[in-house]
């Protein structure tokens, strides 16, 4: 098994924390992992992105052209990544932010309005929870179960006091998920 | 130690004071800075010595003022710092001090930019200062390896009086990936410098620690010394990884990064029937000469990848000697070859050689 995944965003959105967190829960699960940052200077206040590896084999590449599944949560990551998901991956798409549809029909589309559901469970930063949650619903890689035990790890003692709100997030990305895929898979009349 | 999650520049840096260094000396430059952030925190937290210099020129002469007194000393910086610190690397070879220096290479020639490249192997290889010096040289290919080299790194630099270099770039620096630091060693005991080394006369003759020969017959003589040096280390430390080449009949030649880059598309290519495999450098210097002329009797073509434009392929070519067809494949500035593009150069060479492959080159990675 070998998984990789691109999240994509505007710096400040939680991009690099939503694949550190992904790689953190793959080595807890006894997996092979590697976390690729895009670390240039378009960095500040522009776009920003990293790459998350996860094998039961040890890694070759870090990188990919061809990633099996994307998470974009604005409008520039949408239009550079979805061409480049495999046939039959994932791209979760954050509709809060961006309102063009996705063309292609040959992977697995998944619309989630991040920014209005983290609004709704009352913190705006809970965007990239809500987004990761969903990549999980719909791939094999982990669970949101491990990636929530994972983070109840990784987060600072300080910040401890959001974790259930983080659960919930990752909870409800989940469930939004599965339900849209539910709607698909439904045969219209 | 549990394995952990760890960025390249944080572990080679806190593997560093594990192994024993006393004293860092270095300036910021992505994409290493992650290196110095730690060891400022780290270093006078253990009491230690940790200082920002005003410039690389200075950080490699505090290094070498350092090694001068046997202190365990090191530095870290990238592609146009290091080629500031090529007059100190040339002195601290002609005076036989050890040290360890972490090139986390970047995009280049002049200041480039701060993605990753393997464009100083001839710089560190081959010697950027002047004279006829050389110093080990470790090319990691994973953060483990980072780890693991740096403190080899010390242990080789000490056990021969040299310059060990490990030759990173910027994607091991910033990447995170699954490893285990080594235990703490305990500190060295204060009277155990090296007999050699500027530790105060008191009680004994003076030492010297010194880099001019005025006399050139004296020069030559130390020359030959250090050749011999060499010779001994080209004899026992030469270190190389073999993978998927029994039954090869291509080999890719790649070192660090470009090696695991070109692991993926190997193993992509075998699952379509083709017969490649993978050879590593891991010393650049010692390079394993021996272990590559065996290689190129075996197999019927090899393609050397590297991020720069065909550096280490000179040394790969003056070892094959047309033995067998070298090809090259590189991307460079900062772009890394994709494995989809490496696999692409492996299936072709592959037709070349009338191998029965697959249509396409198989979308599939490890």
């Amino acid at each position: 098994m070998t998984f990789d995944v691109i999240i994509a965003g505007f710096g400040g959105q939680g991009v690099l924390f939503a694949g550190q967190l992904l790689a953190h829960a793959a080595l807890d699960a006894g997996l092979e992992t590697t976390w690729y940052p895009s670390y240039g200077p378009e960095m500040r206040g522009g776009t920003a992105n990293c790459t998350v590896v996860i094998s039961d084999e040890p890694i070759g590449s870090p990188v990919t052209e061809r990633p099996q599944a994307a998470i974009v949560m604005n409008l520039p990551s949408l239009v550079r990544y979805e061409p480049l998901v495999r046939p039959g991956g994932v791209l979760v798409v954050n509709t809060s932010l961006i309102d063009r549809a996705v063309e292609r029909d040959d992977i697995d589309a998944i619309a989630i309005p991040a920014d209005d559901v983290a609004a709704e469970l009352g913190n705006p930063k809970l965007t990239n929870m809500v987004l990761l949650g969903a990549l999980l619903a719909r791939t094999s890689a982990l669970t949101t179960a491990q990636v929530g035990a994972t983070l109840e790890r990784v987060l600072p003692a300080r910040h401890h006091h959001l974790l259930g709100a983080n659960h919930a997030a990752l909870a409800r990305g989940a469930e939004l998920a599965t339900e849209a895929a539910a709607r698909d898979a439904t045969p219209t009349a | 130690m549990a394995r952990e999650l760890l960025k390249g520049n944080v572990a080679f840096a806190e593997a560093a004071i594990r192994a024993g260094c006393e004293a860092y000396f270095g300036y910021p430059i992505t994409p290493q800075t992650e290196a110095l952030e730690h060891m400022a925190v780290r270093m006078p937290e253990l009491g230690r010595t940790f200082v920002q210099a005003e410039s690389e020129v200075a950080a490699i002469n505090m290094v070498y003022g350092a090694a001068a007194a046997g202190v365990r000393t090191m530095t870290s910086s990238s592609s146009p710092g290091v080629s500031l610190m090529m007059e100190g690397l040339s002195y601290m070879a002609g005076s036989e001090v050890p040290a360890v220096v972490v090139d986390v290479m970047r995009g280049g020639p002049g200041l480039g930019n701060i993605a990753p490249a393997q464009s100083d192997y001839t710089q560190m290889v081959k010697g950027g200062g002047h004279g006829d010096y050389r110093q080990i040289v470790l090319a990691p290919a994973s953060v483990q390896e980072l780890i693991d080299h740096t403190v080899l790194a010390f242990d080789l630099a000490d056990r021969y009086r040299i310059v060990s270099v490990v030759l990173a770039d910027g994607s091991l620096g910033q990447m995170m990936e699954g490893a285990e630091l080594p235990a703490m060693r305990p500190p060295r005991a204060a009277d155990a410098s090296p007999a050699w080394a500027l530790s105060g006369a008191k009680g004994r003759d003076t030492n010297l620690i010194s880099s001019i020969h005025l006399d050139p017959d004296e020069e030559e003589r130390f020359n030959h010394h250090l050749q011999a040096k060499y010779a001994a280390i080209e004899a026992a430390e030469i270190r190389y990884e073999e993978h998927l080449l029994d039954d090869a009949s291509i080999a890719v030649v790649a070192f660090g990064t470009a090696a695991r880059l070109a692991k993926t598309a190997i193993a992509g290519e075998r699952a379509a029937g083709v017969a490649v495999g993978l050879f590593r450098p891991i010393t650049l210097w010692p390079f394993p000469t021996d272990a590559l002329r065996d290689l190129s009797e075996r197999v019927e073509a090899i393609l050397v990848v590297e991020m720069n434009m065909g550096q280490m392929l000179e040394d790969v070519q003056r070892v094959v000697a047309e033995r067998c067809p070298v090809g090259f494949f590189g991307r460079t500035g900062g772009v890394m070859p994709m494995p989809e593009e490496i696999a692409a150069r492996i299936r072709a060479l592959a037709v070349e050689l009338g191998a029965a492959v697959s249509d396409a080159p198989e979308e599939v990675r490890t």
